[in-house]
Formats: C-alpha cells, structure tokens, sequence
C-alpha cells in the first residue's frame, strides 16, 4: 500500500526525523491559510499523488507572497498531473501540501528496502539526490553506498559512519545522519514499510538534515497488525476496479489489450496473457481467480472485464486441480447466462473432471467455443476477437 | 532416486487441525505411499487428538520425537505462519515445506535470518509443495496428472507449475520430483538451489525451470548452469506483457525500478544456454525436441 507525501512525512516527524513545517490541504483556501499560519516570506505548493516526477510534471511550486500560493494552489489543485510515473493518463490532484521554504546547501538521497537477493533490509544512500535513484544506479552504480540490516542487531555503527563520511557529512551532521538512519530502520520494521524513500534528504547551510520529500510503501500482506496505517489508504488513488475487485477476492489489472482473460493461479494467468500477444492480440486484463471460483466470483470476473469498452472476447483458462471443472462450469454457465454475455467465450478446462465440465459447457445451449490447450484457446480468442472488429 | 523427499520420507502436517490442514492431508495421505508417509500433526493446545488415524501433537518436537517424521508441511495461517516455520527448524527437521500465502516479508527475514546456522531446508511460502510422483506427494497440487520418470521441474508458481507437469506427461515424460519453491519475495530455496540438486540426482535427465517476473533468481540460477550443469534445461518466464510496477499476484511478481522484467530474464538464460520457449503451450515439446 502507497500513501502521500504528507502522510509520510507525518510519520517521519512521529519518529523525530525533522521535516518542513507544513500542512496537508483539500482546497486552494486550506493553502492560503496554510501559508498565513506558517508565516515567513516562502512556501512550497506541492500535489499530493502517488506518483513521482511531480515537480517536472508542474506539480510543484515554490510561492515568494500569499497571492502566489493562492495561484499556484488553484493552479494545481484540480489539474489532471500527468508525470513520468503516472502514465499518459494522469491523475486528478484532490490534496495539496504547502510547506515552508527550505534553504538547501546539499540534495543527498537516502532509501530503504528489503534486498531479496540477501533477505535483508538494505539502507541506500547517495550524494546525488533529487534525481530518480534508478537513473543513479543505471549511469553511475559506484555513487550508490549500501549496508545492509542484520536482523538482531541492525546496521553497523562503521558502516554507517563510513556512508556518512562518504556522503561528504562532518561534525554534527554526521551524527544526525548516522541517527537518521537507524531511526529509518526502526520505522521500516515497526510499521512493516516495503520501501522508504527520503529523496532528496537535505542538508541546509547550518548543517541541518532534512527530509525534504518522503515515499513509502508498506507489505499489504502485515497491513493486519497496522491500522493506524491501513487508515492512511486515499481510496482516490486505486483503480476503482481493481477495488472491487479486491472485494470478491479476486486479484485484477486493467491493461490495453482486447481480450480479457480470466485465469487460476498467478502464474498462469500471466502466461495467459503472454500466449494472447505470441498469437497476435492483446490481454485486456490479468485477472486470478484464485482457488476457488464461485458463481458469485465468476459472475464479478465477468462484470470487470466487461467494464472494458475494448473487449472484444473473454479466454478463461482454469488447471483445475484442487478446484474441480464440473464445478467451474457451471459457475461458468450461470454467470454467462445472468448477464447475457455477447461477447466471444473460448474456455480451456483441464485438470479434474475435466471432461465433465466440458460436456456441460457443450451442453449448455450457450456459444462458448471450447479450446483443447492454451494454444488452441489463445488462436481461438484471438480469432474471435478479428472477427468482432 | 529424486530429489528432496521420497518414499521413506514421514511427514507432520503443522495446521493439522485447521480446514486447509485436513483437506489437503487427507488427499495427500491418499497420494501413493502416503498412508504410511503421514505420521503426525501439530497445533498447540490439540495435542492427543486425531486426524483421520493421525496422531495430533502440541509441539513439532513432540511430533518427531514420537513419529520420526523429517518432513514438516504448514497450512497456518499467514499471522502465524513465520513462528511455524521456526519451530519446525528448531526441532531440527530436516525439510520444511511452507504452503501458507500472504506471509508479512519481515517475518520471513527475521525467519531466513534464524535459519542462517542451521542445516533444515525450507521450500516456499506462498508454494504448491513438492512431488515425487508414484512415491510421495507433500502439498496442494493434483497427484493425478504426474508421471513418475526423469525429468526435475521448479517453478514459482502453481498452476503454471501443474500446466508444465500435464504437458509432460502428455508427451509421455515423467518426472522425477516436481518443486515449487513459491511466488514470494523473501523465501527458501530458490531456482539455483533446486537446480544444484537435479543436476547431483542421477535419476533426474532434464530440467524444466519456470519462473516469472520480479527479483533475479532465475538470472543467478542461469549463471550457475552456464558453468555447472551437466543436463539440458527448458525455461520459460511468464510476465512478457506485465506492465512495470505492478503486483502480478504474487507478491514476488514485480518489475521494480525497471529490474526484474521477463525479457531481461530470458537473455540471460538464453546466454548461459538454456533452451528457452516463449511459449507457455510449448514448455514440454521443447523438452522432447531438445531430448531427441
């Protein structure tokens, strides 16, 4: 799970880690009086969206008098931001942040995550913050510094000290830096985050370190022990599909494509997709169905895709192995029946009972074109798919 | 031979008593030798009851000592999960096989971290288990479309695991032991692992490696056949049309910072000589192509 900026931050300062004065705003009003209450002569008017390269973007703007913030906040408040991250389509900026002015001598970058290689938490630090880490690591690997967590005792203390040192930081600064660390660490584990990000982190002309922007992301898999942090969710920011789908239990991805797959299991569902390209189309979709697949859960699958105005035909690929066909089938036919599906169905069932399932399916009265293989359903859908223009 | 388990291998079920626990050692223990192979359960505080002539037991310790079983298999739910494991890898057994999905990542590295020093074998979470058809059949996949022959498969997944499995079998290539080592990003064995222990099994004469998008174990696993492995190997990854960013499912499934993509994965296996299809229909006819 993502959250924002200011939400982050909030928990950063929770964890005594400073940050900019400032405060999360619904309205261009809110950031006027944002602003007046912070005082000063600078203020950052910044959108708040999961999605970085906001700044590029026109998403963030730093204001020198109260009429400029109200500008900038109405500017931005309500535009559709679209950035690198946020795919052509964009995203609708809801909430604001408008912060104080940060002097800043030095942009440095600080993250964490969990390194899977080593199943450990890995701290990374770079002397050239503000850009994307990736880019770093693709052009100039070398600049990216890196210790690693152990899990009874954390970071070495000299390792730490040795990245501070090579981050350019002296006296005090690298006290606060070597803190600053150990205190991400505390808040990664405690909170169950999956990526922290402090990018860039700040080092002001007095030797302050501050974050100046902050990304998290948390395991949704431990969300169950953090509901101070399932709280945080901004609804805005998910596909409204792929909540629904979550609903029923169903694991889905809208894509570009025109044939919408419904699959069991991860794994297959993504070579569902692979196999629809290799035969000349597109997936509409990845969507598990898990191990179970229910009337009800079907009958949603369905509705999903269907929601897709590109759809142009539906492959169900199901290896029944726990599941049974002849159950699969039925749902299957039920669902297809109750919404009056119009659209080519190919459906490949195999594992247990599969011929009972088939036999139902052929039986049913309803035109769904049977496929023998992965193979024969994807040349299958994607046939039915041309013809339907 | 095979690899990992066989059938003198005795297993305790941890979740014994829970739904998942029940349905999938009843048809385990109906699998093959798996009458004999299904000797405890474990969940605390139901010590001294019984499944189905399965003596329950509140601790693994307990479980071994009375049974002797080397092999655990959890079904516990995921908040509990990471803690099964740990006793299972105190009480010394020997393989541990984790079926359980949705455990939180920093459990399972402070429970990778635990099992630095020790020389128990963990396979999953998030995994559909392992089989040596004919013999012994440890998790949630459906006996009946394996074939006892010579040919390892490992995989990270589950049903794509079973759609190899049929394909081999269709073409009349058995296996020798079928691994799936899970979809999660922190875990057990990992490709490379399992590959090293084909490679060393003289009943095993190829190998089927299937993996998907997210992390780098199938890129390491490459490297090491390039230089060690002494039988063909057919490969196929799954998640050519997954979109960067995304969780496919899987917890592990996840191009990350441009890292991890299918086509990056397929050139390195490519370049370290492994027979990759990108066909996910055709993963048992190159096995046989490259056999014959």
């Amino acid at each position: 799970m993502n959250i924002h900026e200011y939400q982050a931050k909030a928990l950063l300062a929770e964890y005594k880690i400073p940050v900019p004065a400032g405060s999360a705003c619904m309205s261009p009003d809110d950031c006027v009086a944002a602003a007046k209450k912070l005082g000063g002569g600078l203020w950052v008017v910044k959108a708040q969206i999961h999605a970085g390269g906001r700044g590029k973007a026109g998403g963030v703007k730093v204001a020198s008098s109260i009429e400029e913030v109200s500008q900038y906040a109405n500017n931005i408040h309500g535009m559709n931001l679209v950035s690198k991250q946020t795919g052509p389509e964009g995203r609708i900026v809801k909430r604001l942040l408008v912060e104080e002015g940060i002097d800043i001598a030095r942009e440095l970058y600080a993250g964490m995550l969990v390194d899977r290689s080593r199943q450990q938490i890995a701290l990374l630090a770079s002397t050239e913050g503000g850009t994307e880490i990736e880019e770093v690591a693709a052009a100039t690997p070398e600049k990216i510094l890196t210790a690693y967590a152990d899990s009874e005792s954390g970071f070495d203390q000299t390792e730490l000290a040795s990245i501070a040192d090579k981050l350019g930081l002296v006296a005090q600064t690298k006290i606060q830096a070597i803190e600053l660390f150990n205190t991400l660490l505390k808040l990664f584990i405690e909170k169950d985050a999956s990526l922290v990000e402090i990018n860039p982190l700040v080092i002001t002309p007095a030797g302050g370190i501050i974050a100046l922007d902050a990304k998290m992301n948390f395991d949704d898999n431990a969300l169950y022990r953090h509901p101070e942090i399932s709280d945080l969710n901004d609804p805005d920011e998910q596909d409204a599909d792929e909540i629904e789908a979550a609903k029923h239990d169903l694991s889905y991805i809208p894509l570009d494509g025109n044939i919408g797959c419904m699959v069991n299991g991860a794994g297959l569902a993504m070579a569902t997709m692979d196999i629809i390209k290799l035969y000349g189309s597109e997936p509409a979709n990845f969507l598990d169905v898990g191990g179970g697949a229910s009337v009800e859960k079907v009958t949603s699958a369905f509705q999903l895709m269907l929601k897709n105005p590109h759809i142009k035909a539906i492959l169900v690929n199901i290896f029944g192995g726990i599941m049974r066909c002849d159950i699969i089938a039925e749902g299957l036919i039920t669902a297809a029946r109750d919404i009056h599906l119009s659209i080519p169905l190919v459906v490949r069932l195999e594992g247990t009972n599969a011929e009972q399932g088939k036999k139902l399916l052929a039986d049913s009265g309803l035109s769904i074109i049977a496929a023998n293989d992965m193979a024969d359903a994807a040349k299958k859908a994607v046939e039915a798919a041309g013809e339907m223009g | 031979m095979s690899i990992l388990i066989d059938k003198n291998t005795r297993v305790l079920t941890q979740g014994i008593t829970g739904k998942t626990g029940q349905f999938h050692t009843h048809h385990s223990a109906a699998y093959a030798n798996g009458k004999q192979a299904y000797v405890a359960g474990v969940t605390p505080g139901k010590g001294g009851e019984e499944f189905e002539g399965i003596p329950v037991f509140n601790t693994v310790v307990e479980a071994k000592q009375e049974t002797g079983a080397n092999v655990s298999v959890i079904y516990v739910p995921p908040a509990f999960a990471a803690a099964a494991i740990d006793e299972a890898v105190d009480a010394g057994i020997e393989l541990v096989i984790c079926i359980t999905e949705g455990i939180p990542v920093l459990d399972m590295v402070r429970t990778r971290y635990k099992m630095k020093n020790s020389s128990t074998l963990l396979i999953g979470p998030n995994c559909p288990g392992v089989i040596t058809p004919d013999e012994i059949k440890i998790g949630i996949m459906p006996g009946h479309i394996h074939k006892k022959g010579s040919i390892g498969v490992v995989s990270r997944s589950g049903t794509l695991t079973y759609e190899a499995v049929d394909q081999l079998t269709r073409l009349g290539l058995g296996q020798s032991s079928c691994i799936g080592i899970g979809g999660d990003p922190v875990n057990g064995m990992k490709h490379l692992d399992v590959m090293k222990q084909f490679n060393d099994d003289p009943e095993t004469e190829a190998v089927v490696m299937v993996g998907e998008i997210g992390g780098s174990d199938e890129e390491e696993c490459a490297v090491w056949v390039k230089e060690n492995m002494s039988k063909p190997v057919v490969g196929f990854i799954a998640g050519i049309t997954a979109p960067a960013g995304k969780r496919m499912g899987h917890a592990g499934a996840i191009i990350s910072g441009g890292k991890g993509t299918a086509a990056e994965k397929i050139q390195v296996m490519e370049e370290c000589g492994i027979t990759v299809t990108k066909n996910p229909a055709e993963m048992g006819s190159t096995l046989k192509k490259l056999l014959s």
